[in-house]
């Protein structure tokens, strides 16, 4: 029972993290139709520059000492750089390509995730060797429940989640530029023929997913404080998974993103936990990732627009 | 042509007449039909004997890595360059043909020659000094190439599994389904256990031993049967094929499926069937090419090392070289061969530049350099081959 309820934690606060990426994904997808590949280099640059501010303020080694203030203006500046990244790279990356075929597209988006993942381990940049995050947040128990330790740091991952998709969702459904976004996700040559500015938009929706991925970097950081080197695969099977959780919540919808974010984050943590015992050691925890793509490809299969998409028909 | 006095001087009788004119006679025609493969034999042969006397073992060994680049290359321009699908888990199929391979050369030398040592001969022979003198045939060179077709009909299953989903799956989707394809392949090699060494192999039975390859520590001890030899006439063999692969009538259907999957379903072109058909295709001639990779000098078999990256080098060879060009294809593999030898110095910056390369190639030349073109294709051979005259 405490092992279900432990996994049942770490699923939850993971999956909110996976939902936060996902966002990005599904909002990119919704009003440009395609997989910006690059989304998940950019959480994985939130987390450095996460690493990299703390380092600079002199907040690690001697000087470290848990403070919510600084952990706040940590993820704030790190927020502000990703956005910035996540502005360029769609100005100089992708709006060039605004009306190539999509495999264009596609493979201009895998040379960005490329070209981040190999800039941020030259020597110059962060380099190549593992980095530890300063601690920010103090690791105190709130409360014990039935034996599971409820910490601060888990707290303030869903809370932070939670809130930021709040944000989210009163951005995109109860604002100007949201109204623009779902304008142009709906018809961008209509969009802009009723006068939205279609180019302002899609730097807009660029900019808010690289913040929200930026936030999910620096809540990941937080809690699992061992950063791989900028190249290293985490990195890429991170993005992925969050990219498999937009896909089985449905593409392109933003509740579906969150529903399946906590999905994968369920399917991940019961998988490591209950793997060996299950199977009497046959399968290892290693698995995790095999199931996650096979609930990809059962839910492209069964029902390809995912759990909350409409379906769309190509049209010629 | 039409115009040419040549041509018109003549009355032409009739369209069939015409024809059995223009039609060589069915010996030329063997020949030419023959020509290609007798070539790529002959120049594997040559390299087998005088690529170590004439360039050294160094760039032999390049030679060959040129060559397992060129067989990947070409086989993923089948499914990204001909058929437009885009497929990022070329080297999970490369990965099941090397450890299928692997597994029959290691435990299958065990099974037939008594040890798991190299029992080849002068085909399969990869040190010096060769030559007549070498150790004349033996029956490693058989069970070689008898493994690379084993690794490849495995790794041709896989891409069988693989590209049925494309039933369903368009674009953005497949490509993820691949990539995730590469990384399952990768995890459930990971966690097999340690090879067996030559006095553990003896009572044990063959399927207790399929999880025996290696690991996360890689699969050691398989013999060097990757001779120059080998290399190239498995590449004479994928480029023959990957050709006329190109002019029949399964090619016209790829191309077509590539230009506009709904126009070329109201044709009648059955989509998911070519589709399938191309992954295969692509899947087999990739297993063979890890097959080599395996029995390579130098190179150890690591799961790890086949992942991701690698199916981005091969990606960016046919992005380079041209989408559905196979001798762009053979280019960029050279050329994305040599290129990271000679700029050793300066490694780290290898995939920066790859990166750049792709985005500015997609930015201003989206088709590649050469699109679906060959080199002969180009205005300027052509000129030289009319004879001046533009075609």
């Amino acid at each position: 029972m405490t092992t279900f309820l432990q996994t049942l934690m770490d699923a939850i606060s993971v999956g909110s993290l996976y939902a936060l990426i996902a966002l990005g994904y599904t909002m990119v997808y919704g009003v440009l139709r395609f997989i910006n590949f690059a989304h998940g280099d950019v959480f994985m640059l939130g987390a450095w520059f996460s690493f990299w501010v703390t380092t600079k303020f002199g907040w690690a080694g001697e000087g470290a000492h848990p403070s919510i203030p600084r952990a706040l203006t940590v993820m704030a500046i790190a927020m502000a750089l990703c956005g910035l990244l996540g502005y360029l790279i769609e100005r100089l990356a992708y709006r060039p390509l605004r009306f190539a075929p999509r495999l264009n597209v596609l493979i201009t988006a895998i040379g960005v995730s490329l070209l981040l993942q190999n800039t941020g381990q030259l020597k110059y940049v962060f380099g190549t060797e593992n980095q530890r995050m300063p601690t920010l947040l103090p690791a105190t128990t709130l409360a014990t429940v039935a034996g599971v330790n409820i910490t601060l740091i888990d707290v303030i991952i869903v809370a932070g989640s939670l809130v930021l998709m709040g944000v989210l969702d009163r951005l995109v459904y109860r604002s100007r530029m949201g109204m623009a976004m779902r304008a142009v996700a709906f018809d961008p040559h209509t969009a802009s023929l009723m006068g939205v500015n279609v180019n302002r938009t899609v730097s807009a929706t660029f900019v808010a997913g690289s913040m929200l991925a930026a936030a999910a970097g620096f809540l990941y950081a937080t809690k699992y404080p061992n950063l791989n080197q900028p190249a290293f695969s985490t990195w890429t099977l991170l993005g992925l998974k969050a990219f498999i959780a937009a896909v089985v919540g449905g593409i392109g919808n933003i509740r579906g993103a969150m529903v399946g974010g906590l999905l994968i984050g369920l399917i991940e943590q019961f998988g490591v936990a209950y793997s060996a015992p299950l199977s009497h050691g046959y399968i290892t925890g290693e698995f995790k990732e095999i199931y996650v793509f096979a609930l990809l490809i059962l839910v492209l299969l069964v029902k390809p627009s995912g759990i909350l998409g409409r379906l769309t028909v190509e049209k010629v | 042509m039409a115009d040419s006095p040549t041509t018109t001087a003549r009355p032409i009788a009739s369209i069939r007449a015409r024809t059995l004119q223009l039609t060589p006679p069915r010996w030329v025609a063997f020949c030419r039909g023959a020509a290609p493969i007798v070539i790529g034999v002959a120049l594997a042969v040559l390299l087998q004997f005088y690529a170590n006397r004439w360039f050294g073992g160094y760039r032999e060994k390049i030679l060959i890595d040129i060559g397992i680049n060129i067989i990947l290359a070409v086989s993923l321009n089948i499914v990204n360059g001909y058929t437009g699908q885009f497929s990022i888990g070329h080297a999970g199929f490369m990965a099941v043909g090397a450890y299928t391979a692997g597994f029959i050369m290691y435990y299958g030398s065990f099974w037939l020659f008594g040890d798991t040592q190299f029992h080849g001969g002068i085909l399969s022979a990869t040190t010096d000094p060769r030559g007549l003198h070498g150790p004349g045939f033996s029956g490693g060179d058989l069970l070689f190439p008898a493994a690379l077709i084993a690794g490849g009909l495995v790794a041709a299953l896989f891409g069988f599994i693989v590209g049925l989903p494309s039933l369903r799956l368009r674009g953005d989707y497949l490509a993820i389904v691949t990539l995730g394809f590469g990384e399952i392949v990768r995890v459930v090699i990971e966690t097999t256990g340690t090879v067996l060494a030559g006095d553990e192999i003896g009572g044990q039975p063959w399927y207790r031993l399929l999880n025996r390859v290696g690991g996360p520590m890689g699969f050691g001890g398989l013999p060097i049967y990757a001779s120059s030899f080998w290399v190239w006439v498995c590449v004479a063999a994928t480029v023959l094929a990957a050709y006329r692969i190109k002019a029949s009538t399964m090619g016209r259907a790829f191309l077509a499926v590539r230009e506009n999957e709904i126009a070329a379903a109201s044709l009648g072109v059955p989509i998911t069937r070519y589709k399938v058909r191309a992954f295969v295709i692509a899947a087999f001639f990739a297993g063979v090419a890890g097959g080599l990779f395996a029995h390579e000098i130098g190179n150890m078999l690591n799961a790890g090392e086949l992942g991701f990256l690698k199916s981005f080098d091969i990606i960016i060879m046919v992005v380079l070289g041209g989408m559905g060009s196979i001798s762009g294809a053979v280019v960029a593999a050279i050329v994305l061969t040599i290129l990271p030898e000679a700029l050793r110095s300066v490694s780290e910056f290898r995939m920066i530049a790859y990166a750049l390369l792709l985005i500015v190639m997609m930015i201003a030349r989206p088709q590649g350099l050469l699109g679906i073109h060959e080199m002969w294709d180009l205005p300027y051979f052509r000129r030289r081959r009319t004879g001046g005259k533009t075609a």
